[in-house]
């Protein structure tokens, strides 16, 4: 220890501190400052970077989702609209079935109609041609009657028997 | 054909180490050819060469005030090298050359004043360089205030500009592009090193940056230093404890000042323990502050001094043993111990820092509930 302090130079401390403060000062200002400025430059590049790579992979991931999404909900609706027309077109379908139904109903009722009518006329006529027919008739057995007893008997029966015909 | 070519690619890359071996080989021969001739002129005598050795490293470990490469002969005086500055406050600047001292062989006299090394100091002496003793043996000559550009501070000169311009490329490296060029290559992962896994988990992730710059200083300027000490210039900067206490200090200098409440409050009024421990604790914790830079100031000039110390003691017996099993065996052990030192050299700088980092971690740490 005696030997440490009779060994110790003043001179040489003296220079090493001065040169020491200077190195640490000059150093300080134009190299680590700097260095370490840089590195954590380059650090937080780092990190940001790979942040924002991280964002966009959740960004894409988000994206395929919603176009996923989209794509179902478009999916729907197309079988939601398929079904809707599928439905429509039945309606249509059977609208018009029943529209026409009630068509031909009325019409086969007008056809019934008329056939009446036609057939009630048909009848009044046939009639009528009877009624004119017995005349007709009831003129020419008078007339035979007054030539031919036998012949007007043989006549009205031929007569009776052509009525039976028609 | 394969086993052929296998072959030839085996002598190819062995050649490189036969050639090592033969050229270490033919050092070591020369070494001991050297060590047997001085063997000679000392006449045999062991203990004068030991003591020599001994002498040798001495001298190794302290600072000098001319800039000796090697020794050509010591009766001589022939030395290759170059002198420093001498800057003594004696009543005065005054500034002259080293070479004036002839390695401390003559006094050098300046402005009517006569100064001698004595030791690798400078004391003040009359015209014969006379050097008075008091009963420990010990000079009393007055020492003047030694301000000289010594060895250890053209080194410390060196490795500030070196940094200065290491750094400072590195630095403006990275104005151009956000990834480090160059030696940056090499140096950004110690910063970084430095910065995660010593600056933050020690002190913090909210202070740590004021104390980066003395960090970083720190630890690549004790870091340097001690790898220039392994070199064969013969430089060993950490082993001088003025070197250890001028940092030291300033651990200590930015811990105090840079404490807060907190850190304050634990060493005068420890909280969360009866009153008669608090007053028993103070000057214990007081002192601490001042153990702890202490420490810090001893282990690295210690671990230094005892790396260099035992490296040129195994070198030393090399001569020692002069003979084919001895001296190969202490050169083996020699360069094993450089390899170790190597480690020394990074390892004391990474526990300089390291605990520096602590202490500032404890004077910037926020109050919390025990």
């Amino acid at each position: 220890m005696e030997k440490l302090i009779e060994q110790f130079s003043f001179g040489l401390f003296f220079w090493q501190l001065l040169l020491f403060i200077a190195v640490l000062i000059l150093l300080r200002k134009f190299a680590w400052k700097p260095i370490l400025d840089a590195v954590e430059d380059r650090e937080s590049g780092i990190k940001d970077a790979l942040a924002a790579a991280e964002n966009a992979k959740k960004e894409m991931q988000n994206v395929t989702a919603d176009s996923e999404r989209l794509l179902q909900e478009a999916r729907v609706e197309r079988e939601a609209m398929i079904k809707e027309a599928r439905e429509m077109k039945e309606k249509i379908v059977a609208d018009a079935k029943e529209l026409a139904q009630a068509e031909a109903d009325k019409m086969i009722k007008q056809a019934q109609l008329a056939i009446e009518s036609e057939k009630k006329a048909a009848v009044a006529d046939i009639k009528n041609e009877v009624a004119t027919l017995s005349l007709e008739i009831a003129e020419k057995v008078i007339r035979e009657q007054f030539s031919d007893k036998a012949k007007q008997m043989k006549l009205v029966e031929e007569m009776i028997g052509d009525i039976k015909l028609n | 054909m394969h086993g052929f070519f296998e072959t030839d690619i085996l002598s190819d890359m062995q050649k490189p180490f036969y050639v090592k071996f033969l050229f270490v080989a033919t050092l070591l021969l020369g070494i001991n050819a050297f060590a047997q001739e001085k063997g000679h002129s000392s006449s045999g005598e062991k203990g004068s060469l030991k003591t020599e050795i001994k002498e040798f490293i001495g001298h190794h470990l302290l600072d000098s005030h001319d800039f000796t490469l090697f020794t050509i002969d010591e009766e001589k005086n022939e030395h290759v090298g170059f002198p420093l500055p001498v800057i003594l406050w004696d009543n005065g600047l005054k500034v002259f050359s080293s070479s004036k001292f002839h390695h401390g062989e003559s006094v050098a006299e300046v402005d009517g004043n006569y100064y001698a090394l004595y030791h690798g100091k400078i004391v003040k002496t009359d015209a014969e360089g006379t050097i008075n003793y008091d009963e420990d043996h010990h000079a009393t000559n007055v020492k003047p205030l030694d301000f000289s550009i010594t060895k250890n501070v053209v080194f410390i000169f060196l490795v500030s500009a070196l940094m200065l311009f290491m750094f400072g490329r590195m630095a403006k490296s990275y104005k151009t592009s956000a990834m480090p060029k160059g030696i940056g290559r090499l140096l950004e992962p110690i910063i970084l090193y430095i910065r995660d896994d010593i600056a933050i988990p020690n002190i913090g992730k909210k202070h740590y940056k004021k104390y980066m710059g003395y960090l970083l200083t720190v630890f690549f300027f004790i870091w340097i230093i001690n790898l220039l000490g392994l070199t064969p210039l013969g430089v060993n900067v950490t082993n001088n404890i003025a070197v250890t206490f001028a940092l030291a200090i300033l651990t200590y200098l930015i811990t105090t000042f840079t404490a807060n409440k907190n850190y304050w409050k634990h060493i005068f009024w420890m909280p969360d323990v009866p009153v008669f421990m608090k007053v028993v604790l103070a000057p214990i914790e007081l002192l601490g502050t001042i153990i702890k830079p202490f420490s810090l100031m001893i282990r690295l000039y210690a671990n230094i001094t005892a790396g260099h110390v035992v490296l040129m003691s195994i070198l030393g017996m090399m001569f020692i043993f002069k003979n084919w099993i001895g001296s190969p065996l202490s050169f083996g052990l020699a360069f094993a111990l450089s390899l170790l030192e190597l480690l020394v050299a990074a390892l004391q700088a990474y526990i300089f820092t390291m605990l520096s980092a602590l202490y500032f971690g404890s004077a910037v740490e926020e109050h919390h509930d025990h």
